[in-house]
């Protein structure tokens, strides 16, 4: 996190937002844009409907090569649960990096480019992943932070007829998949994935032709610009935990109902940090989980509000929620005892010292639309 | 004719007699954004100026909206339970939020006019 004091950084495209009449927030030490004149609500029907455009530059980018021949892959599995090996070549997967206790670090995508791989990490963390790769890859892998770089999402159902409309081979991709191509003469290294449950790409280009190529991607009709409040609100709705939120260091990924991301070899031969309480965990089941929550009335329930059993007693606490716009309603995540996680239990959420029964809904909220191909 | 009147907390209250209408102002909407529920107080409630009296949500936060005046309420504006979205589109006129019948109209006198609003409005950029 950086200092409060600290002037806020600014993505490639911060002009551009000035100029598209952003309203800027701080986040994770950036001057970001919020919302559009448009508004987050109509942001986020957009992005379902057509295809919406979001600066995700303060994103961090690094490259890991392995050193002399070993395999950076490899090296990565020490720190991470996921197959990391299994990956082939334009090929990316979700995983976590985790601590001793087995708590998430940061959560972040990692594609196989060949000689080399590409992670994708969360702004508020980049700078502390930087030094935990450094602390223990240093010898095995070179690590090189592309700061340099900014990285755009364009999403929706949308996404993939105006994206091929410059660089048509984006639209063989599969979901996760990662590929290099030329977008108006500039070579580009997209992914087909995103953070808000519709089909589209991640794009991370040069930083001086953000601007330009972000620019042509917004004269094509059927794409609007997208702030992080309709950011939010889209992956609230797609179920995908948001770090500092949902999942922190004193989460586990069996917590957070990651179980799925950490790889069957790495199941029964761990090597990786926090292992021991991870695939503790996996065996015996973790004390509690994340799960989703869908509050009865029209009321939003929002992050940190008490989580309740029918008979008032404590069992957990909401981590993320919020209305949401295609859900037509309040939909909320939160912690509870492994007990209670099963869909449909009846619980109450207390809001503004009100209880406000809700139950426990199955993840996503809305159903996600990824190219699978 | 009626009165109308500002608070700092961005309330308006429309005076009519001993009763007034009381919503918040298209600042206040404009800093919310996109408005997505409404909670509004029981009619016969006792509010007291500078309480809160209601909550409004927008996609990004719950925020109060406090009583410009002392007073019993005697009406609540159902509508917006249905349809939030009129407080971002007639924050001045459809989207009022109660009437209150003052208990203390010498409250009033506290409150800023347009004029006096608006010039409050420009020293807040």
């Amino acid at each position: 996190m950086s200092a409060p004091n600290q002037p806020l950084r600014r993505t490639p495209l911060h002009a551009l937002h000035v100029e598209l009449g952003a309203k800027l927030v701080p986040f994770a030490g950036y001057d970001m844009p919020v919302q559009y004149p448009m508004g987050i609500l109509s942001e986020h029907q957009h992005t379902r409907a057509a295809a919406g455009l979001f600066d995700v530059s303060h994103m961090g980018q690094v490259r890991l090569t392995g050193k002399g021949g070993a395999g950076a892959a490899k090296a990565l599995e020490a720190l991470v649960p996921a197959d990391i090996q299994g990956l082939t070549p334009g090929q990316m997967r979700y995983t976590q990096f985790t601590n001793e206790k087995g708590g998430i670090l940061d959560d972040l995508m990692v594609a196989n480019i060949g000689d080399h791989l590409m992670l994708v990490v969360n702004a508020s963390c980049k700078d502390a992943d930087a030094a935990h790769l450094r602390r223990h890859l240093a010898n095995s892998c070179e690590i090189e932070e592309l700061s340099s770089r900014a990285l755009i999402a364009l999403q929706g159902p949308k996404a993939a007829e105006v994206l091929g409309r410059f660089a048509p081979q984006c639209r063989a991709m599969h979901f996760m998949n990662a590929a290099f191509f030329a977008i108006d003469g500039v070579t580009c290294y997209a992914t087909r994935s995103g953070y808000t449950g519709e089909d589209g790409y991640e794009i991370s280009m040069p930083g001086d032709a953000a601007e330009r190529l972000t620019r042509r991607l917004l004269k094509e009709p059927e794409v609007k610009p997208i702030g992080l409040g309709a950011r939010d609100s889209l992956r609230l709705e797609a179920g995908l935990c948001l770090y500092g939120n949902d999942i922190d260091q004193t989460t586990t990924p069996v917590e957070a109902a990651l179980t799925w991301s950490i790889g069957k070899r790495r199941r029964s031969d761990g090597g990786f940090i926090g292992a021991d309480a991870i695939l503790r965990q996996l065996k015996e089941g973790a004390p509690r989980r994340l799960v989703g929550i869908r509050p009865e009335g029209r009321a939003p329930v929002r992050a940190h509000a008490e989580i309740q059993d029918k008979s008032g007693r404590r069992i957990g606490e909401v981590t993320s929620g919020g209305f949401g716009p295609t859900a037509n309603g309040p939909v909320a995540m939160g912690y509870v005892e492994r007990s209670r996680a099963a869909a449909g239990t009846d619980l109450q959420v207390i809001v503004r010292d009100k209880a406000l029964p809700a139950k426990v809904a199955p993840l996503p909220f809305v159903p996600h639309r990824y190219h699978r191909g | 004719m009626s009165t109308v009147k500002f608070t700092e907390e961005h309330e308006w209250i429309a005076v009519e007699g001993d009763t007034g209408t009381v919503g918040i102002t298209a600042y206040a909407q404009e800093q919310l954004g996109d408005v997505v529920y409404v909670e509004l107080p029981a009619v016969g409630k006792q509010v007291e100026k500078g309480k809160e009296m209601a909550v409004v949500e927008s996609v990004k936060a719950a925020s109060e909206v406090y009583a410009p005046v002392s007073g019993t309420v005697v009406a609540a504006n159902d509508k917006l339970t249905a349809e939030p979205a009129t407080v971002n589109a007639e924050p001045l006129g459809g989207g009022w939020f109660v009437k209150i019948k003052l208990s203390k109209p010498a409250e009033l006198d506290g409150l800023m006019d347009e004029a006096a609003y608006n010039k409050y409005l420009k020293g807040l950029h």
